[in-house]
């Protein structure tokens, strides 16, 4: 499978794709939905999802098709896909910190195991990935090793985009020391703080020049 | 775990897991087969089992058969329940855990 991949991933970046289906996958709370609604918002208009600050407020994948990123030189079509943070462990007692009662924190950590199950499944349905990590924390968690080992074993390309810069505590640096390997762009989906920065890697590094 | 498949070494991780044991596996857990292993174990989350804390360690170099496989060799996972295993920090090479007896 590997072998396939790579070689599938090579001729993408040969001959290029024009129409692209990007997921943003991430722990709980990185602000995927915050950024999923800053696309649709700055290139189609609507959103994708409700946001909140209670954790697994995405439960379900959540799509927005044909959004067309453009720059001076190229564009790109893309289907975005909003996925439920990826987590080991789900404990309905935290949702009840948030003031639901245990029948509703009950049902609520039933969906997000659900939703979990299919952001991970999604991984064989997209064609390229943006990883949203928190930048005020640590980045060596296991959801994002877990993810970008994968994403690297599905030869699938990938941009890591160090959200939440307009906090203090911020710390993207530490984000490209811990992945040398893979693009990392420091941005703010709440204030829009660089976006413009990651739509040029995405037309760069999932599109076609025209 | 020597001889088992993947799918064996996911369930039976999962039942020592379950059962409250700490594993340190010393070949690791691929990337594709941690996320099975958090994918089945959403499957068996509930109100008294509520997850897995878990920290896999990537080789830093890869022979040019992996990279032309596209393969990145585990070198060590921990795995254990939720509830006695916490990761209070982690980076490249160290792990400090709280566990709970």
């Amino acid at each position: 499978m590997g072998l396939l991949n790579r070689l599938s991933a090579w001729l993408l970046s040969i001959f290029g794709k024009k129409h692209v289906r990007i997921g943003i996958y991430g722990p709980p709370n990185a602000g995927k939905t915050t950024l999923a609604n800053r696309i649709a918002q700055d290139w189609g208009g609507g959103t994708v999802g409700e946001v909140s600050e209670v954790p697994h407020e995405t439960r379900k994948v959540q799509k927005k098709g044909n959004v067309v990123i453009k720059n001076d030189k190229a564009s790109l079509v893309i289907d975005i896909v909003d996925t439920p943070g990826i987590a080991t462990k789900i404990d309905f007692h935290e949702f009840m910190e948030y003031g639901m009662d245990e029948e509703e924190a009950k049902r609520r950590a039933k969906e997000a195991t659900e939703g979990v199950i299919e952001a991970i499944k999604w991984l064989d349905n997209i064609d390229g990935v943006i990883l949203l990590m928190d930048s005020t924390k640590n980045p060596f968690t296991q959801v994002n090793i877990t993810i970008l080992g994968n994403l690297e074993a599905r030869g699938l390309p990938v941009i890591i985009a160090a959200n939440k810069i307009d906090l203090d505590g911020s710390t993207p640096a530490t984000l490209k020391s811990a992945f040398p390997q893979h693009e990392v762009i420091p941005i703010s989906a709440l204030t829009g703080a660089n976006i413009d920065l990651l739509y040029e890697a995405m037309v760069r590094k999932f599109g076609k020049k025209k | 775990m020597e001889g088992l498949n993947s799918e064996e070494k996911i369930e039976f991780i999962l039942k020592e897991v379950e059962d409250g044991k700490i594993l340190i596996l010393e070949h690791g857990l691929t990337p594709e087969e941690q996320a099975k292993l958090i994918e089945r174990t959403m499957k068996e989350i509930d109100s008294k089992f509520v997850g897995i804390e878990m920290e896999s360690y990537m080789e830093e170099r890869q022979s040019f058969i992996d990279k032309l496989l596209g393969k990145k060799k585990v070198r060590l996972t921990v795995v254990g329940p939720a509830d006695k295993i916490k990761t209070i920090y982690r980076d490249k090479d160290i792990i400090r855990a709280v566990i709970k007896g």
